[in-house]
C-alpha cells in the first residue's frame, strides 16, 4: 500500500499538484484519471521519486520514502517497475538485454536462471520469439509490453504505468489492460495506472483517482464513477455531446 | 544601467551552470552499482569514443603533418637556417600543440556531440528515468565510463597523432624534394625533450575530461524534444571548445614555463 500526503508541486509558476492526499491500495489496480495536463504524469513521478515534492510526503507500506536519503530510496525503487508513457526501452540494446538488464544490475543469478526469469516475462506478455529484435524493430504495442515485461522481471511490489494503452487499437489495448489486472492480481501487489481511456477505467478500475486542476477532485470505483452527478467527472466520461445526448436519454427513459 | 543587470544576469547563469555542472560531476563519481557491470561499460566507450576516433585522427595526423612540414620548409629560405630546422620544427609544433590541441578540438566536434545527443536522446525519451527507477545511479552508469575511457584512450589517440603526423611530414617532404629523410629524422631527433610528451599527454587528459564532462552536462540536463537535443549538442561543442583552448592557456603557462 502506498500513502500519499499532502503532496503540492511547483514548476516555477506553474502550481501542478495542490494538496493532493491518497492512498494507492494493494492486490488492486489503482486508477489515475484526468484531462491532459492536469498533473497525473506529474503526481505519480513524485510517488517514485523522479521529481521531489515542495511538501508532503509518500509512504511505502509505512517507510517514509520522501524522507529517506539516495541509498534507502534506491532500496525501495528495486521494489518498483515503472512503464513510462514512452516505453523507455533502451534502444541501444536488444529486448532479451533490455529486460535482462535489471536483473545483470541487482542480481547474483546465472546467466542461464536469467534468461529463463527472461524467457518466462516475455512470454507472460505473449512474446517469445522477440529476443534478438532491437526496439526499434517493434511495433508500439510489443515496445509496451517488452517494457512490461522489464517492469515485472525483478518481481516488483509497486507496478507504476504511465498510460499502458495509448495510442493503441481498441483490441490491442485491451489486452494490455487484461495482462496489467493479471498481473496485479497474481502477484498481488500494488498497482497505479494513469489513463484516458474510459474502457480501461470500467475495465480495470478497482479504484479510480480523478485528478482535476492538480486536485484530488473525487475518488471511487468503477461502479460508483458510472452513477456520479459530479459535472466535472460526467465532463469527462461523457466527453462528446452524443455520449452526453446518450445519457440523458436513458435518464428521462428511466424516470 | 540596462546593460549591468543584463551582464550580470549572464554572470549568474554561467555561475549557476558551473555551479550544477559541480554537483553532476560529484554524483558521477560514485562507486558503480556493479563492476562486471561497468567493466563492459567501460570497454563499450573506450570502442566507441576512443577506437572508432581513429580513422578521422590518423587521416587529418597525415595531412597536417605534411601541411606543417610543407610550410616551414618553404618559409626558410635563408641559409644560415640548417635543412635539418624542417624536422625539428614539424616535431615541436606537432608534439606542442597540433596533436593535443588541435586534435581535442575537432574531437571536441566529433565525440562532445556524440555524448550529448546521446544522452539527451536518453533523458529526453526517459530512459534516463527508467534507469533512476530500477535504482541505478544514471549518471554514475553513464558518464563514468565515458570520462574514464576518453582520459585513457586520448594518450593513445595523442601519441598515435604524433606518430602520423611525423610520417605525414616525412612524406611530403621527400615526394616534393624539399628536405632529405636523413636530415628530417636528425631535426626530429634534435633537443627532445621528454618533458614536452609529458606536456602533451597532460593536455590530452585535462581535455577529455573536459569534452566528455561538458558534453555529458548539456546531454543530461537538456529537456524537451528532439530540437532541444540538437542545441545540447552544439552548446556541448561550442563550450567544451572554449574550455579546452582556455585550459591550454593555462597549462602551457603551468607546464612550459
Ligand atoms: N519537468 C517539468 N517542468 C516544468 N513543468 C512541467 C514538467 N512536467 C510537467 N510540467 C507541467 O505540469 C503540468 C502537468 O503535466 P503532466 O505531465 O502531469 O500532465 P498529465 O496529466 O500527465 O497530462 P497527459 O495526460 O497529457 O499526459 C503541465 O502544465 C506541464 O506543463
Ligand atoms: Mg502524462
Amino acid at each position: 500500500m502506498i500513502t500519499v500526503e499532502g503532496i503540492n508541486k511547483t514548476f516555477g509558476d506553474n502550481h501542478v499538484l495542490h494538496d493532493i492526499t491518497t492512498t494507492f491500495e494493494k492486490g488492486k489496480v489503482n486508477l489515475i484519471i484526468g484531462q491532459s495536463g492536469q498533473g497525473k504524469s506529474v503526481l505519480t513521478k513524485c510517488v517514485v521519486g523522479l521529481h521531489d515534492p515542495d511538501t508532503g510526503s509518500v509512504i511505502y507500506n509505512g517507510r517514509n520514502f520522501t524522507e529517506m536519503d539516495r541509498k534507502e530510496k534506491v532500496s525501495v525503487r528495486k521494489e518498483i517497475g515503472m512503464l513510462f508513457q514512452g516505453s523507455a526501452l533502451f534502444d541501444s540494446m536488444t529486448v532479451e538485454d533490455n529486460v535482462m538488464f535489471p536483473l545483470t544490475m541487482f542480481t547474483n543469478m546465472t546467466k542461464k536462471e536469467k534468461l529463463d526469469r527472461v524467457n518466462f516475462c516475455l512470454d507472460r506478455v505473449n512474446l517469445n520469439e522477440t529476443n534478438a529484435l532491437f526496439p526499434a524493430e517493434c511495433s508500439g504495442g510489443m515496445q509496451k509490453r517488452i517494457a512490461i515485461a522489464r517492469a515485472i522481471s525483478m518481481k516488483p511490489k509497486y507496478l507504476f504505468c504511465d498510460e499502458p494503452n495509448s495510442g493503441l487499437d481498441p483490441k490491442t489495448a485491451i489486452i494490455i489492460d487484461n495482462l496489467i489486472r493479471e498481473i496485479t492480481y497474481e502477484y498481488d501487489i500494488t498497482t497505479v495506472v494513469i489513463t484516458h481511456d474510459m474502457n480501461s477505467v470500467i475495465e480495470i478500475g478497482d479504484t479510480i483517482l480523478f485528478i482535476h486542476n492538480g486536485r484530488n477532485w473525487w475518488e471511487g470505483d468503477r461502479t460508483s464513477i458510472i452513477k456520479t452527478d459530479n459535472p466535472e467527472i460526467l465532463d469527462f466520461v461523457y466527453a462528446s455531446d452524443f455520449m452526453k445526448e446518450i445519457r440523458a436519454s436513458m435518464r428521462a427513459s428511466r424516470s | 544601467m540596462k546593460k549591468n543587470t543584463l551582464n550580470l544576469a549572464v554572470v549568474l547563469i554561467i555561475l549557476r551552470n558551473i555551479g550544477k555542472y559541480m554537483i553532476m560531476l560529484r554524483i558521477v563519481f560514485s562507486r558503480p552499482e556493479k563492476w562486471s557491470v561497468f567493466r563492459v561499460r567501460l570497454f563499450e566507450e573506450i570502442q566507441r569514443i576512443g577506437i572508432n576516433s581513429i580513422p578521422i585522427v590518423g587521416v587529418m595526423s597525415v595531412f597536417m603533418g605534411g601541411v606543417i612540414a610543407l610550410q616551414t620548409a618553404s618559409n626558410m629560405d635563408s641559409p644560415l637556417l640548417p635543412e635539418y630546422t624542417i624536422g625539428f620544427i614539424t616535431r615541436s609544433s606537432t608534439i606542442l600543440e597540433f596533436s593535443p590541441t588541435i586534435m581535442s578540438l575537432i574531437l571536441a566536434g566529433k565525440v562532445g556531440s556524440n555524448v550529448a545527443s546521446e544522452i539527451g536522446t536518453m533523458k529526453t525519451t526517459e530512459q534516463i528515468d527508467a534507469l533512476e527507477i530500477m535504482g541505478v545511479n544514471s549518471l554514475t552508469h553513464l558518464v563514468l565510463p565515458k570520462i574514464l575511457g576518453s582520459v585513457f584512450f586520448f594518450p593513445v589517440l595523442i601519441i598515435f597523432s604524433i606518430g602520423l603526423s611525423l610520417v605525414g611530414g616525412w612524406l611530403s617532404l621527400v615526394m616534393s624534394g624539399l628536405a632529405s629523410t636523413e636530415t628530417y629524422i636528425l631535426g626530429i631527433r634534435s633537443w627532445f625533450e621528454f618533458g614536452d610528451i609529458v606536456y602533451a599527454l597532460t593536455k590530452g587528459v585535462v581535455f577529455a575530461f573536459l569534452i566528455v564532462s561538458i558534453a555529458s552536462f548539456y546531454g543530461y540536463y537538456s529537456k524537451g524534444g528532439a530540437i532541444d537535443v540538437g542545441k545540447s549538442a552544439t552548446k556541448a561543442v561550442v563550450t567544451s571548445s572554449i574550455a579546452i583552448l582556455i585550459a591550454n592557456f593555462f597549462l602551457t603557462q603551468m607546464i612550459l614555463l
